[in-house]
């Protein structure tokens, strides 16, 4: 009985959603509720926390009830550990590179290790990727825009 | 009445003609029009991309640009699911059924006339409901006090919620969290700062850009990478003179394209039905009355007909709660007021009166958006069909470069490129957890209203919570109330008699070649 709970995504959904809903509610009690006429910061967070904690309830609670899915695994069948990798990183280099570099390194470093993650592409695609989305890129929100971002920097 | 609509018309022409807001309404339809037909890009994500670059433009151009990236890319679907089978885009899931085997037959070019023929017809049906509605529902709802206003959105938001993709209960679940999230940053009132963690870059609130971005960008990059199969173009080469349907399929096609615009302009009234919800509808009941019901999915022009006419006269119709009320009915609408309130409008009844320019050039932008996208549409087909053949691998880290400079922009700080990704991962953590993160849009950029109103409707009534369904004082807040919880109890009636979805047949025969995984 236990066993098959721990497979269902509702038992993780509900779980998360009371979770959410329990911190929402602990957290809000830290600031002023007020009264019903004169609500305080904390009254309408307060609130919303309980009910996202009832749905989380009702979310498990519906977890226990339905019978065990065809199709229950959380992560898909195939796991795209490339691909979701490189995703979040091209943004976090963005960020790195932007900070220290400027827009066309942190453009090309974004571009090229976020194409790495399709399982089809290959180094020299992405580099070419890269470079053809930083030269207009730069040029788009440098020079058209005007975007306060150098296109080079020395950022140490 | 009917004077003072067409005279606001005549102006919102002028408007909408001034050259530089021409231009945008033009960039908003190429741009949707391609997001449409490139496969794993949603209007959502392009919205999004978009929306830190309006920032600099007039609020006009702006609202024109966006919108027209919306209708633009139901176009561009259409081309999509009738062509490859492909229903990237929600709307135009039932299109494929009838629309495919069309193609197979050699009649897909036929059937993408026919689909802009039907638009056209759905879209100025859809403006036209607006041109007259939208004023009858801004004189009520200039009535309404802080408690109406507050009844008002709890239904739209849990219409908005409990109608869309997935379970009602997830959908509620999403809202919440979205209410949440909006209330992240300085309180109204006192100041105090609230869920911020003593992160000073949060005393602001989370910025809507990143939130959209994370969501429907990182997130929908994060789920689709590799997954996406290549498509097949054997089927796609359509030229100009192929649009040209028959005298026979243009007679069978008339009745589909109007029952489908009258049921999309329905569904576009209630909050959280959206276009996807009318096409179902259309495509269903056309089958229904159809004498040869057993040809429909064997490629049949009224299937292609109805639900495209009800899908784009409910697009254009959507955009009368959100701009007459304030009240958006879905996470596309939610972005479109969220770029208004970006710009200092505050969205709500007297948007019409103090900013005609900007709902009248509206209207008047959705007729001329419509036939530049005709044009767009029937000379350049080829064009289109070469876009098709994209390949995902070049698409998303395209759009990933987009989505980091576009959510920089938004205060030049890198900051929230990181907020950004966190919001990314949660949102694909939500997705796996089969949560669909679109309400969480509506719920962030309705949150701060409902607060004020809510917090305001209790200090009028001196704290008594009856208000809201006081039937004497308060009846159109009464009725919104019994309004949301009939929504409530119909839902769960049907849910408790049918456990499955209300439409799983259509369903199911949508789903199979969706989003194909590729074989290792």
């Amino acid at each position: 009985m236990f066993q098959t709970l721990l497979r269902k995504r509702d038992f993780y959904a509900g779980g998360l959603m009371t979770l959410l809903g329990a911190g929402v509610t602990l957290d809000s009690s830290t600031y002023d509720r007020g009264s019903l006429t004169h609500m305080g910061p904390g009254m309408f967070p307060l609130m919303l926390g309980v009910v996202l904690t009832f749905i989380g309830v009702l979310i498990f609670g519906s977890a226990l009830v339905t019978p065990l899915g065809e199709d229950e695994h959380i992560l898909p069948r195939q796991k795209e550990w490339r691909g979701w990798f490189c995703i979040i990183a091209g943004p976090v280099l963005f960020i790195i590179f932007g900070h220290y570099f400027g827009m066309a390194p942190a453009t090309f470093m974004c571009v090229f290790v976020s194409a790495l993650g399709d399982r089809t592409s290959t180094f020299l695609g992405s580099v070419l990727l890269g470079l053809a989305i930083t030269i207009p890129g730069c040029a788009l929100f440098s020079l058209v825009l005007h975007l306060p971002f150098p296109i080079f920097r020395w950022g140490f | 009445m009917v004077t003072t609509a067409l005279t606001d018309l005549w102006f919102g022409f002028g408007v909408a003609l001034e050259p530089h807001n021409l231009m945008w309404c033009f960039i908003g339809v190429l741009v949707g029009n391609m997001v449409g037909v490139l496969p794993g890009m949603g209007p959502l994500a392009t919205i999004s991309i978009l929306l830190p670059l309006t920032f600099g433009i007039p609020p006009v151009g702006a609202i024109l640009m966006l919108s027209g990236v919306f209708y633009g890319a139901q176009y561009g679907g259409a081309i999509c699911s009738i062509l490859l089978n492909l229903p990237c885009h929600p709307p135009h899931a039932v299109t494929c059924l009838d629309g495919f085997p069309l193609t197979k037959q050699g009649r897909g070019g036929a059937a993408l006339g026919i689909t802009v023929i039907s638009s056209f017809v759905g879209a100025s049906w859809g403006i036209t409901e607006m041109i007259f509605l939208a004023p009858v529902l801004v004189t009520v709802a200039l009535k309404f006090g802080p408690a109406e206003i507050c009844s008002l959105m709890l239904l739209g938001l849990l219409a908005g919620s409990t109608l869309a993709r997935g379970s009602p209960l997830k959908g509620v679940a999403m809202t919440v969290i979205g209410l949440i999230i909006g209330i992240v940053g300085s309180d109204i009132e006192t100041g105090t700062p609230r869920f911020t963690f003593g992160i000073p870059n949060l005393f602001d609130g989370v910025e809507i850009v990143a939130l959209a971005l994370g969501l429907f960008g990182i997130a929908e990059f994060m789920k689709s990478v590799n997954q996406l199969s290549e498509v097949d173009t054997k089927y796609t080469k359509v030229t100009f003179k192929d649009l040209r349907p028959t005298k026979d399929e243009l007679r069978r096609s008339w009745g589909a394209m109007f029952r489908g615009t009258i049921i999309g302009s329905l569904c576009a009234l209630i909050p959280g039905t959206g276009p996807t919800i009318a096409s179902f509808i259309s495509y269903a009941t056309e089958k229904k009355i159809s004498k040869t019901p057993e040809l429909f999915g064997t490629g049949m022009i009224e299937g292609v007909a109805c639900p495209e006419a009800s899908t784009h006269s409910s697009v254009q119709g959507d955009f009368i709660p959100t701009m007459s009320l304030g009240i958006p009915g879905d996470a596309v609408m939610a972005l479109i007021l969220g770029a208004l309130m970006i710009q200092g409008i505050v969205p709500g009844p007297q948007l019409i009166s103090e900013h005609p320019d900007i709902f009248w050039g509206l209207v008047a932008s959705f007729w001329i958006g419509n036939i530049m996208l005709v044009v767009l549409n029937v000379p350049m087909i080829g064009l289109w069909v070469k876009l098709l053949a994209i390949p995902y691998k070049y698409l998303y880290p395209s759009a990933l470069f987009f989505v980091c400079i576009g959510v920089y922009s938004t205060n030049n700080d890198m900051f929230q490129v990181g907020e950004t990704i966190v919001i990314g991962l949660a949102g694909y953590l939500l997705l796996l957890l089969d949560f669909h993160p679109a309400p969480i849009l509506l719920g962030f950029v309705l949150g701060p209203r409902f607060e004020e109103n809510f917090r305001r409707a209790m200090l009028i009534s001196r704290g008594d919570s009856l208000v809201f369904i006081d039937i004497r004082n308060h009846p159109i807040s009464a009725f919104f109330i019994f309004l949301a919880v009939m929504l409530i109890v119909v839902q769960l009636y049907v849910r408790l008699r049918k456990p499955k979805a209300l439409l799983p047949e259509l369903e199911m025969n949508a789903k199979p070649n969706a989003i194909a995984p590729v074989e290792p």
